[in-house]
Formats: structure tokens, sequence, C-alpha cells
């Protein structure tokens, strides 16, 4: 029997398999892009605060508190001191998106070099880092950090430390996990092999190999701590009162919620535009660097 | 390749004096189910522009005494004794130098090429860099000079269109282009040690072919003294001058290539010649050797190849044997060498 091969025929799989590899990939993009463009928004909302709105989010407006949306000048509304809705959220986005960024940038970074160097060396070293780390998962996270705030006073900045002492843990761990693994690939061996500084090994040939799994992480974490900052401000425990933060909007909103939903709701829209941004950027990202490998 | 075991005209003698001197080494590596010991009691020397054969099954540890000379095995779970003297670094231990010292040594003084190009290069850099890197770790070099010796480099080990290449990522490169980036990068700062690790095990004939020629040429051009390790004695008997054969974590006979490939006085070595296809006696049956390695967990004393060697005696399973030297500078590690070379001596039906 002899198998011919159709030369046209192979081709045509061929462009068909690659249309359907180009589509899966567009698909994929769009989660980013979409993820992009809701968290671009926000950002771009919110540091354009003033163009976009001439209530200044502090400022009292006495007679008329309450107001309801799209009444009176006042697009979203007003609270129960007449202060503006949409200036306090948007200018809210500010600490908001400041302990997204803040608060998950730093763990990020110093959590992925303290997993880097633990799992790259071994020994005592990874075991003493590794010990720290079980201790802190041991607490129950929220916990903590509530008691780290209460111990220092409440403040944004309070509220940034207590995260960053807190939330590094993980991201050691995924880096640790995923550096023992890299370590033992051939390419970290040959990079060896050719008399590389240890520090050069880290951070040029595990580092790039390690990093999407915890940028991944990231992702998931920054809606984690806007959740938690919103959290800490509904109790009391975040921003001070004066300052516009979504989650004490809601807090303070919640005395209104059967009369005046917009209190309370509108501010709750905005952390979840945040929060899906976030998820869909990340899982964008991890379809992309997934689709790399 | 294999069938034939033809020797290469390489030129006889060409060996200088001694670059490297293992005595000893002992590689030990703690496992779950004990403490295996993957490299037991080997010693060789490797002379300047030579190259020396390292040729055993799997897990006879050919790769352990390879990575435990790059000072490359994890530590713990593994640990060496011995005495390793380079003839740059005279009156140390390179078992023994401390970890920047190591550093200094590796890539310019003693280097590597690994087995699997598929996963020795780095997949998220690009080639060009990494070549670049592989030069300029050894040297202070502007990013100009350090850009044109990478192309120089990727040229010289053969790959076509080397400056437009220089900026692909691995992925794009076939087996065979893959090995010959990490040969450039093995070789970016002129070792003078290269331990190539089963450098053509993951491709095929024909580019096995090609990557040993280029070994070959680049070893003379650059003076290079080289260990060449694999399973395939086809590529040790085209390659080397002096063949190792290791057994079991021992090397159990080694001599000059054409001494150990024509008058082989180990029983294993024996039978490992007369396993291979011959193309002029074409024979429906290979006589295969019976069995399998021991563990090397708790050995148990005498010979490690005793229970598969035709040839064993009762004293076999008891005595330890040490290499024996039967003249000519050819070591063996049975007692029952001169036995070994007659037929005579075989049993019938292990010439099957």
């Amino acid at each position: 029997m002899s198998t011919t091969i159709n030369p046209g025929a192979l081709l045509l799989e061929h462009f068909e398999t690659r249309s359907r590899r180009r589509r899966g990939r567009l698909s994929r993009n769009a989660t980013l892009i979409v993820g992009c463009t809701l968290l671009g928004l926000v950002i771009v909302a919110s540091l354009a605060a003033p163009l976009l709105t001439n209530y200044s989010p502090e400022t009292l407006d006495p007679l008329r508190p309450l107001a309801p949306p799209l009444s009176s000048g006042h697009l979203l509304g007003t609270d129960e001191f007449g202060r503006d809705i949409f200036a306090r959220i948007l200018y809210g986005g500010r600490i908001d998106l400041l302990v997204a960024f803040g608060a998950t940038g730093v763990t990020l970074v110093v959590g992925t070099a303290i997993g880097l160097v633990s799992g790259y060396f071994g020994g005592w070293v990874d075991a003493v880092i590794m010990r720290i780390v079980d201790l802190f998962f041991a607490f129950p996270f929220f916990v903590l950090v509530i008691a780290i705030v209460a111990m220092l006073g409440p403040s944004i900045f309070n509220m940034f430390i207590a995260i960053w002492l807190t939330s590094w843990i993980s991201y050691a761990r995924i880096t640790r996990g995923h550096t023992v693994v890299a370590k033992g690939r051939e390419y970290v061996l040959a990079a060896k092999a050719l008399g590389y500084r240890h520090s050069r090994v880290m951070l040029r040939h595990i580092l790039p190999n390690v990093v999407s799994f915890v940028l991944i992480f990231a992702m998931v974490d920054a809606v984690g701590n806007v959740l938690l900052g919103a959290a800490l401000g509904f109790l009391g425990l975040g921003a001070k009162p004066p300052s516009p933060e979504w989650g004490a909007m809601i807090s303070d909103g919640q005395n209104y919620i059967l009369s005046s939903w917009w209190l309370s709701t509108l501010p709750g829209i905005a952390i979840v535009i945040v929060g899906v941004g976030f998820s869909l950027l990340g899982d964008g990202l991890a379809d992309l660097l997934r689709a790399d490998d | 390749m294999t069938e034939t075991l033809a020797l290469s005209e390489r030129p006889a003698g060409a060996a200088g004096d001694e670059i490297l001197r293992v005595e000893g080494l002992h590689t030990f590596i703690r496992t779950e189910g004990g403490v295996v010991r993957a490299v037991d009691d080997v010693s060789f020397t490797l002379r300047r522009g030579e190259i020396l054969g390292v040729v055993g099954e799997s897990g006879s540890g050919k790769s352990v005494t390879c990575r435990t000379l790059m000072g490359l095995m994890p530590s713990p779970p593994a640990w060496s004794i011995g005495d390793v003297r380079y003839a740059e670094r005279p009156g140390r231990n390179l078992l023994e130098v401390s970890g920047a010292e190591l550093q200094r040594l590796r890539g310019a003084h003693l280097s590597m090429i690994f087995q699997d190009p598929m996963s020795a290069l780095n997949p998220v850099m690009r080639v060009g860099d990494q070549i670049e890197e592989a030069v300029a770790a050894h040297a202070r070099l502007g990013g100009r000079e350090r850009h044109r010796r990478a192309v120089a480099l990727l040229d010289r080990v053969g790959i076509p269109a080397a400056e437009r290449r220089m900026r692909g990522y691995p992925h794009e490169f076939s087996g065979g282009m893959r090995q010959r980036v990490l040969i450039a990068v093995a070789i970016a700062s002129r070792p003078k040690v290269l331990f190539a690790d089963e450098p053509t095990t993951a491709l095929d004939v024909i580019i096995q072919d090609q990557i040993l020629s280029l070994l070959l040429e680049l070893q003379r051009d650059f003076g290079m003294s080289m260990v060449l390790v694999s399973h395939d004695l086809g590529v040790i008997a085209e390659m080397c001058d002096r063949i190792a054969v290791m057994y079991a974590g021992q090397i159990v006979e080694l001599a000059d290539a054409t001494a150990l490939l024509t008058a082989p006085r180990h029983p294993y070595t024996i039978s490992l010649l007369r396993s291979l296809p011959d193309s002029e006696r074409r024979s429906r049956y290979l006589p295969a050797i019976i069995g399998a390695p021991p563990q090397l967990i708790d050995i148990a004393p005498g010979c490690r190849f005793a229970p598969r060697c035709a040839l064993a005696q009762t004293e076999c399973q008891t005595w330890d044997t040490e290499l024996i030297d039967v003249g000519d500078e050819h070591l063996v590690r049975c007692w029952r060498h001169d036995d070994a070379r007659r037929p005579g001596a075989w049993p019938e039906q292990s010439f099957a």
C-alpha cells in the first residue's frame, strides 16, 4: 500500500490549526485587554479626579444631604453630610489603588527575593526561612493584620506595614517552590558549570523562569489587598474619617442603606470594578505566560 | 557508526603531560533507601590534549563522576572524598577548594556540555545573550567586543547566519543547533578541560556525527583535554585516545583505545564488545549480558560484575578486586584477566 501525501491537504491543515491557534490567543488576550482597560480607566479616573469633578471630596454641603444620584448637580448624589459621592469615589480610588499597588508591589519584591534566596541556597537558610513562613501561615491572616493595625494605631500607612509584614510569606513560598524546581534544571546546572556568580544564576537564569507564577499570584493578591483595605476601612482601622476610602464609605453608608442605597452601593461597585480588573488581568497574564512555555 | 567500531586515524601519542589526576574518588548520595555509592574508588589521569572516553551503562556513575569533578553535585544529599589535582592549580585538591575558587575555575578552566540540548539552554533568554554572558563570565569586555566574540563563536560552531540567529530563542533552534549553541557556550571562556556528558545521546545519528566532528575539531584547535562520556561504544571508539569502562560506580578497565577495543581483558568489556552488532558476521542473535547491574546501596563484597559474569568463580563473590596493571598502562579490575582473553575459557553458551 502506498501512502501518498497530499501537499494541499497538509497546507490546509496547517493554516487551519494556525488560525485556530490565533483565535485562541486572541480570546485569551481579550481577558487581558478587558482587565487592563478596566484598571486603566480606574487609574486614569482617580488620577484625573480634579478634571472630572468640580467638587472636593471633603467639602460639606449641609443644605443638600442624601441627594439621590443624577439630581441637583451631583452626578452620583451626596452622602449624609452633603459630600459629593462621585468626587469621593474618584479621590477614594487614589487610596484604594495605592493599597493595591503599594502593598502588593512591596510584598511581591521582598517575598520573591526571600523565596529565591531560600530555594537557591537551600540547607539551613532555607529551613530557617521556611519555618518563619510556617509561623506566619499558622496565624489567621486577617486577624494578624487587624492585630498589627490595632497595635500601631489606625492609619493608611500602618495598614501598609501590616500587609507588608504578613503577606510576603505567600510570595516567598511560591518563589521558593519554583526555584527549587528550576535549580534542578539543566540550564541552571549549565550556568553554574560556566562559573557564573550566584547572583547572576539567581537573577538571570532562575528568576525569569519563576517570575510568571508570582506575577499571576500578585494579581489575585492585589484584589485581596483592595478588599482588605476596604474591609479595614469598614472596620474603622484604615483611612481616617474625612478622607474618602471606599471601604469606609460603605461602612458610613450602612446606616442609610434602606433609605439611601447609593451611599454604600456605589463605592461597592467601584471595588468590584477594580477587583474584576485585577482578576481578568491575572487570568490573561496566566494564559499568556503559559502559552509561552 | 556503531556497527564498524572503526578506529579513526588519530595521531598516536599526541597526548602530553597530565592536566587532571583523579585518585580514589568516591561520591555518596544519601537517599531514603540508604546511601548510594554512585562513584566508588575511581582513579584516572587526563593528559593535555587527549580525549578520554568513559563508557558504561546508565547508572554506572559516568555522569556523577563528571558532575563531582565540576563541583555540581548538590551537597547535601551528595558528598565526595578523594584527591583531584589540576595541573594549573598545583598543590590543591579540587574537591576542597572554596566556592569562589570553584567559580573561577568553572567555565574558564573546566567546562561541561550537557546531555540534553532541549533543557540545558535557558528557555526565556535569547541565544545571543546566553553566549555573550558566557563570553563575559571570566573576562572584562565591552558590549561590542562581547557581541563580536559571541557571533564569532556561533559562527565557529557552524550556525549559519550567526548574526541573525543571535536574536533567536532556544525553542526556535533544532536539537542539533541547540547542541552547537551549548558547545559554543561551554567553550566561550576557552576551558582547558571539557567534560562532555553524553553530548550526542539526544540527537539522531547524522546530527550525532556532525556534532562529534565539531567537538573533535574544536578540541584540536583549542588544545583542550576532553572527557567524553557515552554509553555508545561506537562514539567512544571513534573519538577517544584512551577509554575507561565503568560498571556499578567503578572503573573496571582503562586502557589505550586500540588496546581496549582489540584486546580487552575484563569480562564485562569483552561481553560488551561482543554484544555489538557486526556487519560482517550477520547473525540473528546478539549475545546480551544477562541480568542487571547491582543496586549501589549496601553493596555486597566481591566483584560487582560477578553475578553476571560468565567466568565468575566462587572466589569472585568474596574477593574485592583491585585494578591490576597488565602492562602498557592497561588497567583491569579482574583477577581472571588472562583467562578472559582465551576464548576457550568462556562457557559454550556465552557465545550464543
